[in-house]
């Protein structure tokens, strides 16, 4: 049993509004060590679990999946892995 | 990259730069470099490109957007008048409204929901800036046919950023128009208005005077967004051929809006700014050189002080960035502790990165180094000016020597299935799925909205003085003649204003065009300002404001000319308001106006693909006697709907589906007298014993009534036709979900 993983992430041009809301809240909810960091940034994960290793087919479909329905590319960008 | 400072370019005059990959023409170069006595630096180049951009310099419409103050009546209402952030109204009891709309066309098609979304975040803070608190928005929106794949992409993504935005704000969206036409596929209509309420002495300016004082940069942070997107976003034409431009896209926070808003408001009540001024398209390019510009006419910017969320950024980008929800302000520096500590409470960012200087120019200089030294009125001001030229397209003589015919139902089936036909098609179908996304009630002072004829809202409890608002355009009598287009858009706006029982006080408008490049596009725009102009005069109505939007169009093809007009009245009690909703079974129903035979541009014939030969002719004289006719009857009227699209027939089904309450109805002419969408035309009911005031009424104004049936029953009866209510409202709410659920 594998996964494809397609990671999803805001571009890092594109304010991120619920990045910066967990930014600040982390040293507020007392995690005081994080207030040093300099930003957040918020993204999705989408796990397709596939029977065996993904087939060069599996994972072109994944690709443009990622690109034309899981990802907005206008303003997010994302990558394609696998976990096995 | 090196900094390209005033010495630097004093010393190297010859450099070349890329003043055409910005946006500029040759000879708006050479004009830069004339007022300057220099090439510009990097950064007033990008200054002068963004400011001199369509968009931002009104280049193209200027010449004929003067009309508007040349023609204007005056009107002591007008507390603030065009060329301020938004123009304000009295409207008594020591109140004043601003209100304003704007277009979002191109960021909403490139990305819908950020689009549509910051459109209403930039709205809302021209109307913050005028020292008023918002208090309703609204959105007339245009797209491709209902069914097109590019219309499912945009629609969705669009109604969904008016609601994100819009509902986390907290204000109520109270209407608007939602119009498909294949002139629009690929060139969505995102119009954006808002309205907000203030008392007189809380008016605030975008000026900046007395030297010393400090410009403060307040709310978010700037980042990379939208550069450059003011001249490529909204002057290009998007190609098909070529890759789509993928600019960076200004996503908005309406949470930080909403804290801005609060934050401003209690700045504004502790009277600590000079002016202010908000930052949408050109951002601190915009800001800087127009508060400078309004005042005494210099200031001084250390650029390196604004807060950075990009550290990257170079100064050029700095003065470009459209970054969302920050505000300008000149405060005095007495004050500015003040100030200071209200932004702090509300958790907003604010940096003065300046002052206001005694002397003429808008010194800007990054880390001490001079990047920008202009007399701040020819960045604002003094652009370009163009008197492109105009002519009447070919087409409208052509349609107006032509004749069409539609098919015209006469027996009592016939006339069923056209009426079920009408009232499902996408632009008369019910409209919640759209506005059920959006809040319309939040506040508690929602008192009429979609689908009524205006959206009505209360402004004092204790008076119940209340402001409607409605916005009205045909774009298809626009295209068979712009002149008339824009009377009738203006009379149908202040007719609904009326309608629901409110007086019509003040004009905005919204005019979205192909490219003024093209002469025949040209000449639509001219006559469309042209009879706004007129019509306004001959309304006695000033116009506060507007908003201009070339470019839309897809190649040669140029969206039908669509001018939104938008009138703000005012209801001395808001508990008085007409409803469009037949109330109760047992009243007669009165067609206010008479009727022609004229089904040009009607949605009728658009569902037979025609658009007929020729706009009816606005008769303002008469519309003033209607308003005055609607006001005087407010009392004996149950409820009035207006006739527009959709003719008789769709007002109807509406007036009868809102309390499902049947009517029925006696028609000579049946075809004509639904369909026919001649303006200027009001159905009401009355009580049976209120026969004798109608008829005064009517004689006095002089208008036509007539009494066309009776309400009551599960039916709407026209004729021998019987429809059952359950039948009506199947058809017209089935259209949405099936097309976008």
């Amino acid at each position: 049993m594998a996964k494809i993983i397609v990671e999803v992430m805001l571009k890092p041009e594109i304010l991120d509004p619920q990045g910066q809301a967990v930014a600040s809240a982390l040293p507020r909810l007392g995690f005081t060590s994080l207030k040093a960091a300099t930003s957040v940034r918020q993204g999705k994960r989408f796990e397709i679990e596939i029977q065996g290793d993904p087939t060069p087919t599996q994972l072109a479909e994944a690709e443009q999946a990622a690109q034309s329905l899981l990802s907005n590319p206008v303003i997010e960008t994302y990558i394609v892995k696998v976990e096995k | 990259m090196s900094l390209d400072t005033v010495a630097i370019a004093e010393e190297n005059p010859n450099s070349v730069q890329p003043f055409a990959e910005l946006g500029l023409k040759e000879d708006e170069y050479a004009r830069i470099k004339t007022i300057l006595g220099r090439r510009p630096t990097s950064s007033e180049l990008a200054m002068y490109s963004v400011m001199w951009s369509e968009h931002c310099s009104y280049k193209s419409s200027k010449v004929h957007l003067k009309q508007f103050g040349e023609k204007a009546v005056k009107s002591a209402a007008l507390l603030v008048g065009i060329g301020e952030n938004a123009g304000v109204v009295d409207i008594g009891q020591n109140y004043a409204v601003t209100f304003k709309i704007e277009s979002h066309n191109h960021p909403s098609f490139i990305e819908p929901y950020q689009g549509a979304a910051t459109g209403i975040g930039g709205i809302v803070r021209d109307i913050l800036t005028m020292g008023a608190r918002p208090i309703a928005v609204m959105d007339p929106l245009r797209f491709g046919l209902a069914d097109a794949p590019d219309t499912r992409r945009l629609l969705p993504g669009i109604v969904a950023g008016i609601g994100g935005y819009g509902n986390c704000l907290g204000l109520p969206n109270i209407g608007g128009e939602i119009v498909f036409d294949e002139s629009y596929a690929g060139n969505p209509l995102v119009n954006a208005l808002c309205v907000g309420v203030m008392k007189h002495e809380d008016i605030k300016l975008a000026t900046a005077h007395g030297a010393g004082n400090l410009v403060v940069l307040f709310g978010a942070k700037t980042g990379g967004d939208g550069i450059g997107g003011v001249s490529v976003l909204a002057s290009e034409t998007f190609n098909s051929a070529k890759p789509t431009k993928r600019p960076s896209v200004q996503v908005g926070d309406p949470f930080a809006e909403k804290v801005l808003i609060e934050c401003c408001l209690e700045i504004f009540k502790a009277d600590l700014v000079i002016g202010i001024q908000d930052l949408g398209g050109a951002g601190l390019s915009c800001a800087t050189s127009e508060l400078a510009s309004a005042g005494s006419g210099g200031m001084d910017i250390q650029l390196e002080k604004v807060p950075l969320r990009d550290p990257t950024l170079s100064p050029e980008e700095i003065l470009m960035s459209e970054s969302q929800e920050r505000m300008c302000a000149v405060v005095e520096p007495a004050k500015i502790k003040h100030f200071m500590a209200i932004c702090k409470k509300w958790d907003v960012t604010a940096t003065v990165i300046g002052e206001v200087t005694t002397g003429e120019r808008l010194h800007i200089t990054f880390n001490g180094q001079l990047i920008v030294d202009v007399p701040p009125r020819t960045v604002a001001h003094d652009g370009p000016v163009y008197n492109r030229p105009i002519m009447k397209p070919s087409y409208i003589d052509k349609l107006a020597e032509s004749t069409f015919t539609v098919p015209l139902p006469t027996a009592a089936d016939e006339v069923k299935a056209a009426v079920l036909k009408l009232i499902a098609s996408p632009n008369i179908a019910d409209k919640s799925w759209v506005t059920s996304q959006f809040d319309k009630y939040v506040q508690g002072n929602t008192v009429l909205a979609q689908p009524e004829d205006s959206g009505l809202v209360r402004i004092d409890e204790e008076t119940h003085l209340g402001v409607a608002i409605s916005t009205d355009a045909n774009a298809r009598w626009s295209y068979l003649n712009p002149y008339e287009g824009a009377k009738l858009a203006l009379a149908e706006s202040c007719r609904n204003i009326a309608t629901s029982g409110a007086k019509p006080l003040a004009v905005t408008n919204c005019l979205n065009f192909g490219s003024p490049e093209d002469p025949e596009v040209m000449w639509q725009f001219a006559e469309t300002v042209r009879g706004l102009a007129d019509a306004c005069l001959e309304l006695g109505l000033p116009i506060t404001g507007g908003n201009v939007s070339f470019y839309n169009q897809t190649g040669s093809v140029a969206i039908l000319p669509t001018p939104v007009i938008g009138v703000l009245g005012v209801i001395q009690d808001v508990r008085e308001r007409t409803p469009m909703g037949i109330p109760a079974a047992d009243l007669d129903l009165y067609l206010i106006g008479k009727y022609n035979g004229n089904l040009s541009g009607s949605e009728w014939a658009y569902l037979h693909g025609e658009i007929g030969n020729s706009a009816p002719v606005a008769n303002l004289e008469m519309e003033k006697r209607l308003v005055d006719f609607l006001l005087s009857g407010q009392s004996i009227f149950e409820s009035a709907h207006d006739v527009s699209n959709g003719g008789l027939a769709a007002t109807l089904v509406e007036s009868v589906l809102k309390n499902k309450i049947g009517a029925r109805i006696e028609l000579n002419d049946v075809a004509n007298a639904l369909f026919s969408e001649t303006p200027g035309r009001v159905l009401v009911a009355i009580a049976q014993n209120k026969t004798n005031d109608i008829a005064k009424l009517a004689v006095k104004y002089q208008i036509p009534i007539y009494k066309i049936g009776t309400t009551g029953g599960t039916n709407l009866e026209i004729n021998q036709a019987v429809i059952s209510i359950e039948e009506l409202s199947k058809a017209h709410t089935e259209t949405f979900p099936r097309l976008f659920g």
